[in-house]
């Protein structure tokens, strides 16, 4: 939703490091977990490539040695079967992938089974925008969360519509978000700094703009980095078109509404105010200061033809004050 | 392998191949004859694969760039599901069993037709109603759920999900019937002498399908009958907004596809079991292993829906018991590559195109059934759970594993269809395009999902953006191979192309034991097996070794 759509996503603009500094190279692994599940992953690595040199090496030597002559055929081999050579083939593997199961297993276990004291935090997914809530301190973040570092964090997430998917590729864990129930994640960071985070569960037109960032803070910057990111508060001397500015990208409008003219999922906001606006029904609205309150309120009650009812409730969500400045700043956008 | 009628060329001058039995639009539509039907499937899902690997192109073309730019994002959404959809519905499930299978089955039987061909041609009738249904979903604004419908998405989404849902519901009872009457053919219409021990691998394979595809399907279309339920009356089964359970949705839905996906490999299985031997010249290497191995896997793959779920929420005991089942399918697919591989040791191999399409399987499947390992290990698919690990997984073990198979069987037995010879260079120039273009476009996929990149993605960030466009310019390299590989079958349509003759490869079963193409009865008289179908002559039988 940070995303422009037309320039795509702007790394600069999310504030995301490279992932890694080349494709080749592992994902820089930034939680307790992350870099034993590295470890089974180069071990599957080096598991997988031994046998792929094994076999595709055979097929390769036996091509080559037993290319038909160049007139007529050989004698060919009346082998059939080896019931000594089927064992082993079949021994080994079993093998093999017992030990892999269990190394996979006792790590999984330790991926899911969060500690008792650990930093509660609630996720709820919406298209397309993640919020995260601190319950300690009541703050609510769009697309950012922000952590501490060296300390348990366990996140309760659910979603408001789709299923969604929590995934924060550098603590390597994931979780969906599913509408009408709670699912449990956890992971303990271990380096500071920010790093993308993604839906990775289909959820409609802006899935891929469903991303945002993981900020990972030492404790004692973390209060003041949460205070930080979730005032939307106005500032003093400020102006309210600028403080709905800030408003309109911190809640998630910008995923549905351009102010350029473009339509995206909902209508562009651009030269909206006071002109008319015709209804799914036929009708038609002005759109003023009710209108607009309105569909932020009860964004059903009435639906702009040629749109899908997408867009999500703000009963709630939204302070009178930043409802006056989202509305002064759609009157700016002339 | 059996007692050939020497007569059999003098008979074949005078009696007229399937093709010229019967003319007129209707000796088509209404046939009943196993082979028309056959290759009027094979029409079918070759359009189907051209549509689908077009829209691939599209979405390939997209990601070139990490913005959104060359289609939007509700076209890109769209591309992708009916690139799945159709690839998976209309294309891999029946290619082989409906084409291959339909063409082949009897005719490696000894039989005159399938046990019930007017059931084959209403199998092939609701076949096209489905694909009719869900082409429709184009016009009516498209579809844009995945080919996986996952609900509460499909449930709301304003898009034409609930015809996609009963189109594919239809196509259900298409598979069913073509299972029920392969079972009853293999079981029934076996030629004298021909015990279960002497059908070729190919039949096994199919057999094995059949089955599945008799007992899995039925859940695919009561799940979907539910999603349209519940779009149509309101009645609340999936979606929690109306009291439902999304995941349970993913529960019937994944009890079906994943044994579906073994309703779209064993088939190509079956494909590179008669390829590799009768281009090897060499009995195949543990027939009884691989035959039942295909049977182990039937039954597993039963029980191993779960690990698509491993981050969805089910609970942590349930996802380390699919884990563990999981991995279980890996050691008789295992056994199975071994298996062909060492039935290239001490053979005579030719190498015409059919056997590089079968050697490419062998590398590609490959590391499409090792890469499962990884999401296998279910700490290492949470990490790449929906990733671009799993597409290029799947394209591995879909693409690489199907539709290279398929290609090399239609390479195969073409001049058994046609009559005709293929062009054997441009044969061999699309396998070689085709082997670079696959490795290069899903290669690089595994290193995209292994930084992170999730799929289903239109625009992304811009660190991915080397190995996108890798990927994409492998894309085309990998069309142009497949455009060339239509272009040498093509060729055999010609009336200048060289004529087969009924055995052109010398091979000992006994769909080659009749004219090329066959009379509409299959055999003069019924053949009598006596023997192996890899008993080719040319195995020295003087050192004593296994028979
Ligand atoms: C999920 C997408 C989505 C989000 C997020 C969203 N909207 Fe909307 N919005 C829509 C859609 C779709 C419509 C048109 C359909 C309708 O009238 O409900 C709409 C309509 C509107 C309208 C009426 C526009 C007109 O032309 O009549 C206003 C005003 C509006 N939204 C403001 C907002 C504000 C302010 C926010 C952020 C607090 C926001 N929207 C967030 C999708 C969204
Ligand atoms: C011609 C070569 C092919 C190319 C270039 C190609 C490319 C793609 C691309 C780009 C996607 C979308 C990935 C995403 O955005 O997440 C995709 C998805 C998919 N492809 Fe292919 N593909 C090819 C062949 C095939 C074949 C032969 C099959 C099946 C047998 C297949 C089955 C699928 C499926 C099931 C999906 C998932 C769709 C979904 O996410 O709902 N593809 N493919
Ligand atoms: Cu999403
Ligand atoms: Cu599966």
């Amino acid at each position: 939703m940070i995303l422009n759509l037309l320039l795509g996503p702007d790394p600069a603009l999310l504030g995301t490091p490279q992932m890694s500094e080349s494709p080749f190279s592992l994902l820089p692994a930034a939680s307790t977990n992350a870099q034993e599940l590295d470890n089974v992953y180069l071990f599957i690595t080096a598991l997988c490539a031994i046998s792929f040199v094994i076999l595709i090496g055979a097929q390769i030597y036996f091509m080559v040695k037993y290319k038909k002559p160049a007139s007529g055929h050989r004698k060919t081999s009346p082998l059939t079967h080896s019931g000594k050579l089927e064992f082993w083939w079949s021994f080994i593997p079993a093998v093999l992938l017992i030990g892999l199961f269990a190394w996979g297993e006792t790590l999984y276990m330790k991926m899911v089974a969060p500690p008792d004291d650990a930093l509660q935090i609630r996720v709820t997914g919406q298209k397309w925008f993640w919020t995260v809530e601190y319950p300690d301190s009541g703050a609510k973040l769009t697309d950012e969360i922000i952590i501490p570092i060296n300390v348990p964090v366990k996140l309760t997430l659910t979603s408001n519509d789709v299923i969604h998917s929590f995934y924060i590729p550098v603590f390597r864990q994931k979780k969906d978000a599913v509408p009408g129930r709670y699912t449990n994640m956890w992971f303990e960071a271990t380096k500071v700094g920010v790093y993308p985070l993604f839906c990775a569960e289909y959820c409609g037109d802006q899935h891929s703009s469903m991303i945002g960032t993981a900020k990972v803070v030492s404790m004692e910057d973390f209060e003041a980095a949460i205070e930080e990111a979730s005032r939307i508060v106005q500032l003093p001397n400020e102006p309210l078109p600028d403080y709905g500015a800030r408003v309109f990208a911190k809640r998630g409008c910008e995923s549905c509404h351009s102010v350029d003219g473009t339509t995206k999922t909902g209508p562009s906001l651009k030269g909206k105010y006071g002109a008319q606006e015709t209804l799914a029904d036929g009708s038609t609205v002005t759109i003023d200061d009710n209108y607009i309150r309105e569909s932020l309120m009860e964004p059903n009650a009435k639906i702009v033809q040629g749109f899908a009812p997408q867009m999500p409730s703000f009963t709630g969500q939204l302070t009178d004050e930043q409802i006056v400045g989202l509305i002064e700043y759609i009157k700016s956008l002339k | 392998m059996s007692q050939q009628p020497a007569t059999q060329d003098s008979h074949s001058s005078e009696e007229p191949n399937f093709y010229r039995a019967k003319s007129g639009l209707m000796s088509w539509l209404f046939t009943v004859d196993h082979k028309r039907l056959g290759v009027m499937y094979l029409a079918s899902v070759l359009l189907f694969f051209f549509v689908a690997g077009f829209l691939a192109i599209a979405l390939r073309t997209e990601l070139f760039t990490p913005a959104q730019d060359f289609v939007s994002a509700a076209t890109y959404n769209q591309l992708f599901t009916l690139h799945g959809a159709i690839m998976t519905f209309l294309f891999i499930i029946p290619a082989t069993p409906g084409a291959l299978g339909n063409i082949l089955l009897p005719l490696m039987l000894g039989a005159k037709d399938v046990a019930f061909p007017r059931l084959n041609l209403l199998s092939f009738w609701i076949y096209s109603v489905a694909a009719v249904m869900l082409l429709c979903t184009l016009l009516l604004g498209g579809l844009d759920t995945g080919w996986t419908f996952y609900t509460p998405y499909s449930v709301h989404t304003g898009s034409a999900a609930g015809l996609a849902a009963l189109g594919v519901f239809v196509a259900g009872f298409s598979s069913i019937l073509t299972g029920l009457n392969f079972v009853v053919t293999v079981h029934r219409m076996r030629a004298p002498g021909q015990s279960w021990d002497r059908m070729p691998l190919f039949v096994w394979a199919i057999y094995a399908t059949a089955v599945i595809q008799i007992l899995a399907t039925p859940v695919l279309a009561i799940t979907v009958l539910l999603v349209a339920v519940e779009r149509f009356l309101g009645i609340g089964i999936f979606d929690p907004a109306m009291g439902g359970d999304p995941v349970l949705f993913q529960h019937f839905f994944w009890f079906y596809s994943h044994p579906a996906v073994y309703i779209m490999i064993l088939p190509g299985f079956g494909i590179i079991s008669e390829l590799v031997t009768v281009h090897s010249r060499k009995h195949i290497f543990g027939y009884k292993a691989i035959a039942l191995s295909s049977v182990a896997i039937a039954i597993i793959s039963f029980i191993v829906w779960g690990h698509h779920l491993f981050v969805s929420g089910q609970s942590e005991l349930i996802g380390v018991i699919f884990s563990f089942l999981t991995f279980a399918v890996a050691v008789p697919t295992a056994i199975k590559v071994f298996s062909w591989v060492a039935t290239l040791y001490g053979g005579s191999i030719v190498y015409n195109t059919p056997m590089w399409y079968a050697l490419m399987f062998l590398w590609t499947f490959t590391i499409g059934g090792l890469t499962g390992l990884y999401l296998a290990t279910i700490s290492v698919d949470v990490h790449l759970h929906d990733t671009y690990f799993v597409v290029a997984h799947f394209h591995y073990v879909m693409m690489g594993g199907l539709a290279i198979s398929f290609v090399g069987g239609l390479f195969h037995w073409w001049p058994k269809i046609t009559g005709r010879f293929y062009n054997e260079a441009l044969g061999k120039l699309s396998a070689l395009l085709v082997f670079i273009g696959f490795n290069v476009t899903f290669g690089t996929q595994f290193f995209l999902g292994h930084q992170g990149m999730p799929r289903r993605y239109f625009a992304y960030l811009p660190e991915y953006t080397t190995m996108h466009q890798i990927s994409t310019i492998g894309s085309w390299i990998l069309a142009l191979g497949l455009v060339i590989a239509g272009i040498s079958l093509a060729m055999a349509l010609r009336k200048s192309a060289p004529k087969a003759g009924p055995n052109p490869w010398n091979a000992m079963s006994l769909e080659w034991q009749t004219a090329s193409p066959p009379i509409e009865h299959n055999f003069h008289d019924t053949p009598h097996v006596t023997c192996s179908p890899y008993d080719f002559p040319e195995i020295d039988k003087s050192g004593g070794g296994h028979h």
